[in-house]
């Protein structure tokens, strides 16, 4: 089942300076359940898609369709994670993962017992109570990662969400990730610059061109099991070769 | 018999010797201060009824206890709190305001930008006129010099706030509201309270400054009297117990820093 469908859509900045085309026509099609990577030159307008998909934005022209519904303004139906974890301070992890549902007015018994099981499956159980400064940088991605899960979102968008961390790390919590969102069922799209790491997560990748980006081309390399495994696969080489020569042209 | 210390204890009694050091060094300072001051006093290398000295400074303070000291103290701190609770509710309040509306914050800008640098004293006779001789208007000089930079500063602390924490709130639905309380305020409770402390001093700057210009009562009353009557006596015995006061408003609000730290 189609879950987001992106529609011609174009986008033009305005600023004092300059009117700067920043994506031109883009088309895409998600399907429920599906990984897709999004990936292309610097400043190509990668995270400016992840913005309009989440509706703090609108497109200039085209349409954006989650569930069959046009996105024109912040629903709650999005899961947003970014390079860093952006865990509140103040706040336990626990009561860090139900501020999903406490801004949707839905933090009901059920909804504290959604997000105390999460934890609790994802090996933070022991951390409920402890705030964000105790935990490692892989938990705390771990943990920003299940307060996104909390309030149930049909689709989840990262942004960069492993390159604050130290590469040993990024290949642990990049497995990490791609369980947990596999286990979950979730819909994903991942913007990175990072063409191993989008081979090694996703179903499907989608290079941009240069700005106004527009899709490229869109690969999908079949390959299966965790991002680690798929990283030792013997065609995943020949993929990154493949991809990088896209890119970089 | 030498009992050898490991490298912790060594460590930690090295630590509180230092800090035992620093404290001693602090206490003998005053006592140096105020012993050199009386023995020149005493001694006449100075003129006592100019410089006044300690033992005059505690014989007029045995004699202020005995008639209304406390009357003019509390008058003084009552003020003081006044301003320093008016100044920082209602400054916070404007920042919020701010910070909602762009247009409002765009329109005001240069209007708090010429207030901040105006001096407020230059209003005492604005002030005196419309409020009235009284505690009023030393509360409203007091609020006056205060609120300008609570504004600015608690504005700030809000506009330094992450632009990414603010996007991951409005994609998971959140409204306006929740942005300021769930994220701005607690968020910037360290800079409220470097407001709070900011705002110790300056009340009681305001609430001197009120006192000089009108007031039949209060420490600033009795600095300017002794002044006018040539009682240097009173003037230095008031500024000492002004410095008191100060000391244990800005320790309160220190102890209240601790305890939030401690909270988070």
């Amino acid at each position: 089942m189609e879950i987001l469908k992106i529609d011609n859509v174009s986008l033009i900045y305005q600023t004092d300076e300059a009117e700067t085309e920043a994506l031109k026509d883009v088309n895409l099609s998600i399907q429920e359940g599906e990984f897709v990577a999004v990936i292309g030159p610097s400043g190509c307008g990668k995270t400016t898609i992840l913005t309009l998909i989440s509706g703090l934005m609108k497109p200039t022209s085209g349409k954006i369709y989650l569930d069959g519904e046009i996105i024109d303004r912040p629903v709650g139906d999005i899961g947003y994670m970014l390079q860093r974890d952006h865990l509140f301070p103040w706040r336990t992890i626990l009561s860090n993962t139900l501020l999903g549902p406490e801004l949707q007015k839905k933090k009901t018994p059920e909804a504290v017992e959604y997000a105390s099981g999460l934890i609790d499956k994802y090996g933070l159980g022991e951390f409920k109570k402890a705030y964000p400064n105790q935990l490692s940088g892989g938990m705390r991605q771990r943990a920003a990662l299940i307060r996104t899960l909390a309030y149930r979102p049909k689709i989840l968008l990262l942004d960069e969400p492993f390159s604050a961390l130290d590469y040993q790390t990024r290949l642990k919590v990049c497995d990490d990730v791609h369980g947990i969102i596999k286990s979950e069922k979730k819909t994903a799209i991942l913007v990175t610059h990072d063409i191993s790491e989008a081979i090694s997560l996703a179903d499907r990748i989608v290079v941009l061109t240069h700005r106004p980006a527009t899709v490229k081309k869109i690969y999908e390399p079949k390959l299966s099991g965790s991002p680690l495994a798929r990283r030792e696969d013997q065609s995943f080489s020949r993929w990154f070769d493949v991809i990088y020569k896209d890119v970089s042209v | 018999m030498k009992k050898t210390l490991t490298l912790r204890e060594r460590y930690l009694s090295d630590k509180r010797k230092k800090k035992i050091k620093i404290i001693a060094l602090q206490i003998g300072l005053l006592i140096l201060f105020f012993g050199l001051w009386e023995l020149l006093a005493q001694t006449e290398v100075i003129d006592s009824f100019i410089t006044s000295c300690p033992s005059r400074m505690f014989r007029t303070l045995k004699l202020l206890v005995k008639q209304d000291l406390f009357k003019h103290l509390g008058i003084t701190l009552l003020e003081c709190i006044c301003g320093f609770l008016i100044a920082t509710v209602l400054g916070t309040i404007i920042a919020i305001l701010l910070w909602w509306s762009k247009t409002l914050r765009k329109v005001l800008e240069p209007y708090i930008v010429v207030l901040n640098s105006l001096p407020k004293i230059a209003l005492g006779p604005v002030i005196i006129i419309w409020m009235g001789a009284g505690y009023g208007a030393i509360i409203a000089m007091t609020v006056l010099i205060c609120i300008i930079v609570t504004i600015m500063s608690v504005l700030a602390g809000f506009m330094e706030c992450d632009e990414d924490k603010i996007l991951l709130m409005r994609a998971m639905g959140a409204n306006k509201f929740q942005i300021l309380f769930k994220l701005l305020l607690p968020a910037s409770l360290p800079n409220l309270i470097s407001v709070l402390k900011i705002n110790v001093g300056l009340s009681w700057v305001g609430v001197i400054m009120g006192e000089y210009l009108v007031s039949s009562a209060g420490l600033g009353y009795l600095i300017i009297y002794g002044g006018q009557v040539f009682k240097l006596d009173l003037v230095m015995t008031s500024t000492m117990i002004l410095c008191l006061l100060a000391a244990l408003m800005y320790l309160t609000v220190a102890l209240i820093e601790k305890h939030v730290k401690k909270s988070r």
